[in-house]
């Protein structure tokens, strides 16, 4: 069928161009249609699960949209709801609080890891990286859990050790948010280090040769020559854990539920609150688009950043 | 923070950063530890008021209670589902990249810049309407209302996309002059090729997929269709003082996972690598 179409859509310029052009075209059409049979499946999932419920998503956040279904056309009062909702304010505080300390930490210290770690031995190496990977690997819902206990204001092992019995962390405003902080950041920091340990052993070794050579120290080969060569390695990790950070919800759904008094909420357990303890699902869908919309301008001003260094 | 690497810097430095490291170690461990040690430890000491940092009375009895709810069915339905997905994802994904790296076709450019765009998307924004379309196609609270929207997730693709790129034109083009076809190419000359590729991403989607406790939540609303972390998290809720019970769930829903990630430790590695080299 394929070939039939190339034959019949091809048959008029045939007269005008070059035989060459007529094959190259011929082809480029052949590679087009064997292209998308191979893409097929993916986009099937793809535009099934995530394209259309994002679009759908959109239309959500223009209406008024409760229980019973959806009762009308809202226009933009969801959107102008959320400038006013001091729960919003706060969550977005909380998000941009959790970005800004966890996402410097998280590269910083994954950096450190990783130069301490990338010249050992293979085993000594894979141990560590194994370590500080592990968090990720066991799973949020174990590693909350356990947190829980730890923090636990009576049977909890930090209290018991510093002495503070019955003190709630998680239940206390001033708290709670730098746990959170402190949990995420412990699962967050294997990738980088994996990242950067991988990027430190790609790094053109002449270069630092010749430079230790000319009487450069340590300090200046690395920020001279290693450091500009892993930059694209830094802004991978800045984006990744961004993102990571923005979504993070397994944490404060079983540690807080974003409280006390809102200490915790973020944008996105907002979403997740809205939608399914007070069932409002059009702003629900408002605040989602928001968040969508902050993550991608996040990513893209790393990129503008990351490029113009 | 002292952000130079270690090569012939000085002793002293040495020394305090493999014992900053071993001080990491022992902070990173311990949760695990804390699961496991506290999975065995019975009432008393699980809420004892002074620290216990090894069971005295060793007892498997958070395990028997455990298993009086029903576990085996929770662990069924997460391998089941973290199974799927990736059998999944690897098919359509390995596909998918292959013709996103190797071939020049009408759309390619639009369709990649989508795909990074929807990477970065929170799967929490789009799953009002998701869980509203599993009901529209009688899938809600099923294991696969879990499995689909994964598989649809773009990352695969794009992993395999690295991936299929270290491909070389040479032996494509060798391919097709022998006359091989575009199916007999991809199974006889790419498919081994990104055979790496899609271990990384088998092991990738197996521990993500297991570990979205998310989408778990917002789909399987029936007890017979959670999984364990999902149970964990719930019983944790309905019976936030049972620690010992708690743990021994954490231990069984996390000690699998842990064992799968030490034996494809390298694949692993090489899947995060290869996100990130020209990404």
């Amino acid at each position: 069928m394929a070939q039939a179409r190339t034959a019949a859509g091809g048959s008029k310029p045939q007269k005008k161009q070059p035989q060459t052009t007529q094959t190259s075209r011929t082809l480029a059409r052949r590679e087009t249609l064997s292209a998308y049979l191979f893409l097929l499946p993916s986009l099937f999932f793809f535009i099934s699960f995530v394209v259309v419920p994002m679009f759908i998503c959109v239309f959500y956040s223009f209406t008024e949209y409760g229980l019973g279904g959806v009762k009308g056309f809202a226009g933009l009062d969801n959107y102008i709801k959320l400038f006013k909702d001091p729960v919003f304010h706060r969550g977005f505080l909380n998000t941009l609080l959790i970005v800004v300390v966890a996402v410097p930490t998280v590269t910083a210290f994954s950096l450190w890891v990783a130069s301490a770690i990338y010249k050992m031995h293979a085993v000594t190496r894979s141990f560590f990286r194994c370590v500080f990977y592990l968090p990720v690997v066991t799973g949020s819902v174990a590693i909350t859990v356990v947190w829980k206990w730890i923090l636990h204001p009576y049977n909890g092992i930090l209290n018991q050790v510093a002495g503070t019995t019955g003190f709630d962390w998680l239940g206390t405003q001033s708290t709670a948010i730098w746990f959170i902080i402190l949990i995420l950041f412990t699962t967050s920091i294997g990738q980088p280090i994996v990242l950067y340990v991988a990027a430190l052993g790609n790094v053109d070794n002449s270069l630092v040769e010749a430079a230790e050579v000319d009487g450069g120290t340590k300090l200046q080969v690395f920020w001279k020559i290693k450091w500009p060569q892993m930059m694209p390695t830094t802004l991978y990790i800045l984006v990744i854990t961004t993102i990571n950070s923005f979504q993070c919800f397994a944490l404060i759904q079983l540690l807080t539920k974003g409280g006390p008094l809102n200490s915790t909420m973020t944008i996105m357990y907002q979403v997740y609150d809205t939608a399914y303890r007070l069932n409002d699902l059009g702003y629900a869908n408002a605040i989602g688009v928001v968040l969508a919309l902050i993550i991608a301008i996040f990513s893209a001003l790393q990129f503008k950043i990351a490029k113009t260094d | 923070m002292n952000k130079t690497d270690l090569s012939g810097t000085s002793k002293g430095y040495k020394i305090f950063s493999l014992v900053v490291l071993i001080l990491l170690t022992v902070f990173f461990l311990f949760p695990l530890y804390w699961i496991v040690t506290g999975s065995f430890k019975d009432v008393i000491e699980i809420n004892a008021r002074q620290p216990i940092w090894f069971p005295q009375n060793s007892t498997v009895d958070n395990y028997l209670r455990l298993f009086e709810h029903p576990a085996m069915l929770w662990m069924f339905n997460i391998v089941f589902i973290s199974a799927a997905a990736m059998i999944l994802t690897c098919l359509t994904a390995s596909l998918a990249g292959y013709a996103l790296a190797k071939k020049r076709f009408y759309g390619r450019a639009v369709l990649f810049t989508i795909i990074i765009c929807a990477m970065a998307l929170p799967k929490q924004v789009i799953v009002i309407p998701l869980l509203q379309e599993m009901t529209a196609i009688h899938m809600n609270d099923s294991l696969w209302a879990v499995i689909l929207p994964t598989v649809g997730w773009p990352f695969g693709v794009f992993l395999m996309k690295q991936f299929a790129e270290n491909i070389p034109n040479e032996i494509l083009e060798a391919a097709r002059m022998d006359g091989a076809g575009e199916l007999k190419t991809f199974i006889t000359v790419v498919f081994p090729m990104i055979k790496p590729g899609i271990g990384a991403l088998a092991i990738f989607t197996f521990v993500n997929t297991w570990n979205d406790y998310f989408l778990q939540l917002v789909m399987l609303s029936s007890e017979a269709h959670w999984t364990l972390p999902l149970a964990i998290a719930n019983l944790q809720g309905e019976m936030s003082s049972d620690f010992g019970l708690i743990m021994a769930g954490a231990a069984l829903a996390s000690i699998p996972i842990v064992v799968v990630f030490l034996m494809f430790q390298k694949y692993f590695t090489s899947g995060i690598t290869m996100g990130a080299v020209k990404g």
